[in-house]
């Protein structure tokens, strides 16, 4: 018993003297911290900022990075700028999570109004938009709603039709931008989609893609995403080119005013960058060689 | 800190909701893991007896297999039986993908090799000694089994807890092969995945603590029922 008891007090004791450590490490950055705001404010002030801060924290949703893009694009960045920026991909809603926490730098995320309610409240400084990709609906080869047939540009039409057949249909059901895209559609009908054909995944555009070619299903997909697996699945585009399925994304850097490790200078340089011919220039060309055709479109004003 | 606070609050509201899509997501991690565990029991029980107390040949290497299965990923295991299961899989015509069902199956592989593996090593320490005294009361061959059963059941019950809480707890094999799917194959941890994808960290806190708390329930019930015993 004494033993026992002697174990459980030197666990203790190690928990402790565990605890010590971290609250000891995290103390001289806490006192390194309030000089970082008055450097920040000497650089603003010179015409080329010199940039302490050499890493830039990206949150972004999973399209740009499963797409490839940013694998693209950003090397071009450092080597201009000698800033490394680390990505974070995830759906937009945690994106935009992540800037309300102050646990971002930069967002590049495609949700307009949620976006612009990100600006309003203060998260973010300016919204910026940068490029547009576009969405498509996917269907099973055989089409059982006729879609293709009836409503190949037509998305509200199209969507009637797997409602009003049946058809199974797989949703994001995450919160995502593509899921507040599907939604603002059955919204706009007046419809509300439930039952079993109906299946609300909850998950990346990757794995929602393989369910419903799984299921054979319809799913509203970003083109850049069915391209770059369209070789896997067995399905089709039924309907596309519709100006509702058009897909803006905004890049915004976060208020520094929610802590001080946030790199506002790094953020801004990189929204220069984005928007500059340069940056839009490489935008453009990107995916033309694997899949014949952009997957963004630049469009920075 | 804020996010944390925040999860305890709503885990209690949670609770006390009734709310029928959290209470579908808390009864089908519930279902589907006490199935499988119940399922793999069957199984793992009587082989881990036999190739604890019988000799055989190869028997060295049936263990390690056995000890290996044990740390098997659950990703892996999704994925192999979600390729089995899968449309342009073996057992495509099934039509079994994303249902409750395989996932149960999934969760019976993952499982069955832990319970063998703690109910052998509970029968090589004591299986010859039971068996001896078996032998003694003169026992035929199905009344040893129950003997041994009878006086290996400390570790039958730490095998099926152990699976058990295996079965609740892992999250690969399920979001493979049931699909997360909302009222259908949602559980508890495919949905604690999402909602961490989604930003929602206060509800996914929340399902935690429930997912704990549950556990913590049927691990006490086992555990009275045992000491009854």
């Amino acid at each position: 018993m004494f033993f026992k008891k002697s174990k459980a007090l030197s666990i203790t004791v190690f928990m402790l003297i565990l605890m010590l450590i971290f609250v000891g490490c995290s103390q001289p950055q806490e006192a390194a911290a309030p000089e970082a705001p008055a450097e920040e404010t000497v650089s603003e002030e010179n015409t080329t900022p010199e940039i302490e801060n050499k890493t830039l924290l990206l949150s972004t949703t999973t399209s740009t990075e499963n797409s490839g893009l940013l694998d693209a694009i950003l090397p071009v960045f450092t080597r201009d700028t000698g800033i490394e920026v680390m990505v974070v991909a995830v759906g937009t809603g945690q994106a935009l999570q992540m800037g309300r926490d102050g646990d971002a730098d930069v967002l590049l995320v495609h949700a307009k109004a949620s976006e612009e309610d990100f600006v309003a409240e203060g998260h973010g400084i300016e919204r910026f938009e940068v490029m547009y990709n576009d969405f498509v609906l996917l269907g099973p080869l055989d089409d059982p709603a006729d879609v293709a047939a009836n409503a190949p540009n037509d998305i509200l039409e199209a969507l009637k039709l797997v409602y009003e057949n049946e058809a199974n249909f797989v949703s994001r059901g995450d919160d995502s931008g593509t899921h507040k895209m599907e939604l603002s559609l059955w919204d706009e009908l007046d419809l509300a989609p439930s039952g079993s054909w109906y299946a609300e995944a909850g998950q990346s555009m990757g794995a929602v893609l393989q369910m419903t070619d799984e299921l054979l299903g319809y799913t509203l997909t970003d083109r850049a995403t069915y391209l770059s697996m369209r070789t896997d699945l067995d399905l089709k585009i039924v309907t596309e080119g519709d100006n509702k399925l058009f897909n803006q994304y905004g890049i915004i850097a976060v208020n520094p005013d929610k802590n001080d490790k946030i790199n506002a200078p790094a953020a801004d340089l990189f929204i220069q960058w984005m928007l500059s011919d340069k940056g839009q220039q490489l935008i453009g060309e990107f995916g033309k060689d694997t899949f014949g055709d952009s997957l963004f479109i630049p469009n920075a004003k | 800190m804020e996010a944390i606070l925040d999860g305890f609050k709503k885990a209690i509201e949670l609770l006390f909701s009734l709310d029928a899509e959290i209470y579908h997501i808390i009864l089908l991690s519930i279902f589907v893991s006490l199935a499988s565990t119940l399922i793999s029991t069957l199984f793992a029980v009587p082989i881990g007896i036999i190739v604890g107390t019988k000799n055989f040949p190869l028997k060295r290497l049936v263990v390690r297999f056995i000890y290996t299965m044990m740390s098997l990923p659950p990703v892996i295991v999704g994925l192999v039986v979600f390729l089995f299961i899968a449309r342009r899989g073996p057992f495509g015509y099934l039509g079994i993908v994303f249902t409750p069902t395989a996932m149960i199956i999934a969760q019976i592989i993952l499982v069955t090799p832990i319970i063998t593996g703690i109910v052998y090593n509970g029968t090589k320490e004591k299986g010859e000694e039971i068996k001896r005294l078996a032998k003694t009361l003169g026992a035929n061959r199905l009344e040893t089994l129950f003997l041994l059963i009878k006086e290996l059941r400390i570790n039958i019950f730490t095998g099926i807890v152990s699976g058990y809480g295996r079965a609740i707890s892992e999250v690969g094999a399920v979001m493979i092969v049931g699909g997360n799917i909302r009222g259908h194959t949602r559980v508890m941890t495919t949905a604690i995945a999402m909602l961490r994808n989604q930003g929602d960290y206060a509800m996914a806190i929340a399902i935690g603590l429930v997912l704990l708390f549950l556990s913590f329930i049927i691990n006490s019930l086992l555990y009275n029922f045992q000491q009854g015993d």
